[in-house]
């Protein structure tokens, strides 16, 4: 068991000229709700594309659990434990809800099938879809979402397709979430009611999370520690409230 | 000396033509972000038209006439069965132009006829430069489309619909909220694209003066393989990707073992730039943004 | 036992028609009636563009990719299967056994064609790779046409064994049984969610864990494989395989039939490719000559019409308003039972545009412990 869930060293990444990120050194603890914030254009959403195998980065390097991960593909990088969800919803719009989860367990190891049994339709292919379904319905239930599970993603509102993303990041079964911007257009009860969410996220399911957020009532009623960005670099870390009092963070935010 | 000076002037010629369907393509994609798959019917369009306007016996008016005919028909096809799909998934759209290509192509047959019809543009015969013949046509079709390789450069550099243009297809949405009205910029390219191609027709016809309504399935497909080799988007791209078509096809057709094999030799340039280097050569790599 | 009872025989309906109607067929061929040696043909002509056009729905309907290469496919697979038959022949003669042979043969040097052109497929989306699938159509097409004519016949084409109408028949419905089976299984199982989910959204599908490399390349393998079936069948069925017959045109044909029954749609896709190729031959005996193209010209209008109906933005309003199913509810006065909505599976493959009965349903919010969803609707928080 590492000290850490999360842990990057000196993470980096440059688009031609651009560092659109450097020297990220990030360390999350088992069962801490993580912020990673700072002004647009600071970088957060590219340390997520790096941390999920989307963008390769240029320098340094990641583990999650002691295992190093960076360089993996997408889809690899979930399989060891890392969910995330988009900052524009990103979900299977033309699936039902429950599908849109289904999907998700894919991986799962209890629910194995070979193409070969789904070709002919062998009892274990009834099998897996009947406790993948199950499993679907489970999580949707935990989200509120059951009633809405034949439904078209597509046609949900706004709010419950935030909570659908969440619920199949989460369907992946991993040791880490991150979630990109969860409270980016929500009113603030509906960002209160997201804060309770994340709590019993993180209690219910023995989850570790970092997300990005941009509302600072939000970040400060919610993580526990904060890593601040500005223009790719780390601007301060550490807990919460103590980062986001440090002048630097300050002077980035409100300019000057 | 003979054999290598007339492969460059055939190839240089051949590659002009490509380059000016090339173009058209090229312009489309970067500024509707669509392949507009009747592109090269449009070539076969134009031809027919010069064929039909023959009749007034001036070849100039007929060529006039023609490229009007094409530009017109372009702007028409943009209007009717691509921009009620603008913001439609890419596979619907690509399936469209796929569809106004076969109509076109099932339209001429039911005008013309099957039979493919003789058109005789203008006879320049051939001359001799340091001892070697060379068609005079040949000469003329490497210069005009030099020519309007130039002038449509300095026109997208220079004036304001060019520069409008570029913005439009840098960033859709930006160019928009600048004023600039991308319907009509939308248009004036499909307008330009079909002129150019109504002008490869009319190259065509000075090739070999026979016209049928598959005259421009290859040719379009092939100019599309142009455009990928330099780059989609990218105007200098269409015109060096032109070239080197055009070369390897002369060259392929002079070496008798491989002759046969140029169409499966072109394409599978195609796929293997496609896959070393998808952006072609002087394209812009676009990342998708997560 | 427990396995039969989640089977939803609805679901097989097409499978219990064609196989109905293959049995009772062959059954009057095999007690000595005579059927028609050109309604076989034709019959057969139809199973090959049900199997075709199946098989290119993997990859357009639910792959959501374009291929325009898909006679290639086709075109691999007749002249190999045709070519085996003919290799075998002395051995095998004209039995059962060799068709299998070939059909085996055909599909598998089909499929890795497929496997092949699938690798562009993982770096190319789109445009990009619809015109590289056409590429490798045009290239497969030119290589067996230059071919010398002890190996491929070159431009006459390559000449196949003869056999009896009648097996070739059945043979050629069974093998639309098995496209059907494979195909719609694959489809409604998890890998092929894992298809549509990377049609939906390729990086969202990516990041919930789906290996899209595999999972293209089954498309694409799966896909041509039966496009190769088709093949051998329609060398079988013509006696003579010339690559002409395998142009682009031909592909268009099948993407049409896809397009027409509406992508993403199986039993569409199976009742347009019987209508288009149905109609294509009643059309070549009253459109002759030159008119003949005006079939070429109903299926572009088809394809353009069908598809700015189906995907236009401004037409949404209207879409909803009159289409088929709206239609076939006022002539039957179908009133929609809500307890028989059981579960998602049965709407699997219509994709439906609204669902407006259970958002009402859903009003009722129930407050749980992780519950964060206020009440929009004039709830009681």
């Amino acid at each position: 068991m590492a000290d850490y869930i999360l842990e990057t060293k000196n993470l980096g990444i440059s688009f031609g000229g651009l560092k659109a990120a450097q020297d990220v050194n990030i360390r999350i603890k088992k069962n801490q709700i993580y912020g990673l914030i700072g002004p647009n254009g600071a970088g957060k959403t590219t340390i997520f594309n790096m941390l999920t195998g989307v963008y390769k980065p240029t320098t340094g390097t990641f583990y999650l659990d002691g295992e190093e991960l960076c360089g993996l593909a997408q889809d690899k990088i979930n399989h060891k434990g890392i969910a995330r969800t988009f900052q524009n919803i990103r979900l299977f719009n033309n699936m039902t809800v429950v599908r849109n989860v289904m999907v998700a367990l894919h991986n799962q190891p209890e629910y194995k099938c070979s193409v070969w049994e789904s070709f002919f339709r062998l009892p274990r292919h009834f099998k897996v879809e009947k406790e993948m379904r199950a499993k679907a319905k489970e999580l949707l239930r935990i989200f509120d979402l059951e009633e809405e599970r034949n439904n078209l993603a597509c046609n949900l509102p706004y709010g419950k397709q935030r909570k659908l993303e969440i619920a199949r990041a989460l369907a992946t079964n991993p040791k880490l979430l991150l979630l990109d911007e969860p409270a980016a257009g929500m009113n603030p009860h509906e960002t209160e009611d997201l804060e309770k969410t994340i709590r019993s996220i993180r209690d219910q399911f023995d989850m570790t999370i970092l997300l990005i957020e941009h509302d600072m009532k939000f970040v400060a009623g919610l993580c526990d520690e904060v890593t601040v960005l500005n223009f790719g670099t780390v601007l301060a870390e550490g807990e919460t409230r103590k980062a986001l009092k440090d002048p630097e963070v300050i002077r980035a935010y409100i300019g000057g | 000396m003979e054999l290598v000076l007339s492969t460059l002037v055939n190839s240089l010629s051949l590659g002009g033509i490509y380059a000016m369907i090339a173009l058209g393509y090229t312009m489309v994609y970067g500024i509707a972000k669509m392949l507009n798959f009747a592109h090269g019917d449009i070539i076969m369009v134009g031809a027919y038209a010069i064929y039909v306007f023959m009749a007034l016996n001036n070849p100039i008016l007929a060529i006039l006439l023609s490229v009007l005919f094409c530009l017109l028909l372009g702007i028409t096809i943009e209007r009717v069965a691509y921009r009620p799909l603008r913001g439609a998934s890419p596979l619907a759209v690509l399936i469209t132009a796929i569809g106004v290509s076969y109509l076109l192509q099932s339209l001429a047959q039911i005008v013309f006829g099957s039979a493919s019809k003789m058109v005789t543009v203008y006879e320049f015969g051939a001359i001799k430069i340091f001892g070697v013949t060379l068609q005079v046509s040949t000469l003329v079709t490497m210069a005009v489309a030099i020519v309007v390789m130039i002038a449509l450069t300095l026109f997208v550099k220079l004036t304001r619909t060019g520069r409008a243009m570029i913005a439009v297809s840098e960033d859709r949405g930006a160019a928009q909220l600048m004023g600039i009205n991308v319907n009509r910029i939308i248009t004036i390219t499909f307008a330009i694209g079909s002129s150019l191609a109504a002008l490869a027709g009319l190259f065509y016809l000075l090739k070999a003066p026979s016209v049928s309504s598959t005259l421009g399935a290859m040719p379009g497909i092939k100019a599309f393989t142009a455009a990928v080799i330099g780059g989609i988007g990218s105007i200098p791209g269409a015109m060096l990707g032109g070239l080197l078509l055009g070369f390897v096809e002369c060259v392929a057709t002079k070496i008798t073992a491989i002759a046969p094999y140029t169409d499966a030799i072109e394409f599978s340039i195609l796929i293997i730039i496609l896959l070393v280097r998808p952006t072609g050569f002087l394209g812009k790599k676009r990342r998708e943004k997560v | 036992m427990n396995a039969l009872k989640n089977i939803r025989w609805r679901h097989y309906i097409n499978y219990i028609v064609i196989g109905i109607f293959t049995l009772v067929f062959a059954i009057i061929t095999l007690t000595g009636g005579r059927l028609d040696s050109s309604l076989l043909f034709m019959l057969e002509k139809v199973a090959i563009s049900i199997v075709l056009a199946v098989s290119l729905s993997i990859v357009v309907g639910f792959l959501g990719e374009l291929s325009l290469g898909h006679a290639g496919f086709m075109c691999v697979g007749a002249y190999i299967g045709g070519k085996v038959a003919a290799v075998l022949e002395p051995s095998l003669g004209n039995t059962a056994l060799n068709v299998l042979v070939c059909l085996v043969i055909g599909g598998v040097v089909a499929a890795l064609c497929g496997v092949i052109i699938g690798i562009p497929a993982l770096r190319l989306r789109g445009d990009y790779l619809a015109i590289v699938t056409l590429a490798f159509g045009e290239i497969v097409r030119s290589l067996f046409q230059n071919s010398s004519d002890e190996s491929f016949g070159g431009t006459i084409g390559l000449e196949t064994p003869r056999y009896t109408k009648q097996y070739l028949f059945i043979i050629a419905f069974l093998m639309v049984l098995l496209t059907l089976l494979v195909v719609q299984n694959f489809i409604r199982s998890k890998h092929g969610r894992a298809v549509t989910a990377i049609r939906d959204n390729e990086i969202a599908a990516r990041a919930s864990g789906i290996n899209v490399t595999k999972y293209k390349l089954l498309a694409f393998t799966i896909s041509a494989f039966f496009a190769g079936i088709a093949g051998v069948l329609y060398s079988f069925s013509n006696y003579r395989v010339q690559s002409a017959n395998f142009g682009y045109n031909y592909s268009i044909e099948i993407l049409v039939m896809v397009v027409l029954g509406g992508m993403g749609n199986i039993n569409g896709a199976i009742i347009s490719a019987a209508l288009i190729t149905y109609l294509d031959s009643k059309l070549a005996t009253v459109l002759t000559g030159d008119l003949a193209v005006l079939q070429n010209l109903i299926y572009a209008l088809i394809l353009i019409v069908i598809v700015i109906y189906n995907n236009a933005p401004g037409l949404k309003n209207f879409r909803d308003r009159y289409n088929l199913t709206v239609l076939l509810k006022k002539i039957f006065k179908h009133k929609e039972d809500p307890a028989r909505r059981t579960d998602d599976a049965a709407k699997w493959d219509v994709v439906p545009t609204k669902i407006e009965m259970n958002e009402i349903l859903s009003i009722d919010v129930k407050p749980q412990d992780l519950s964060s969803d206020k009440p929009t609707k004039g709830g009681d928080k």
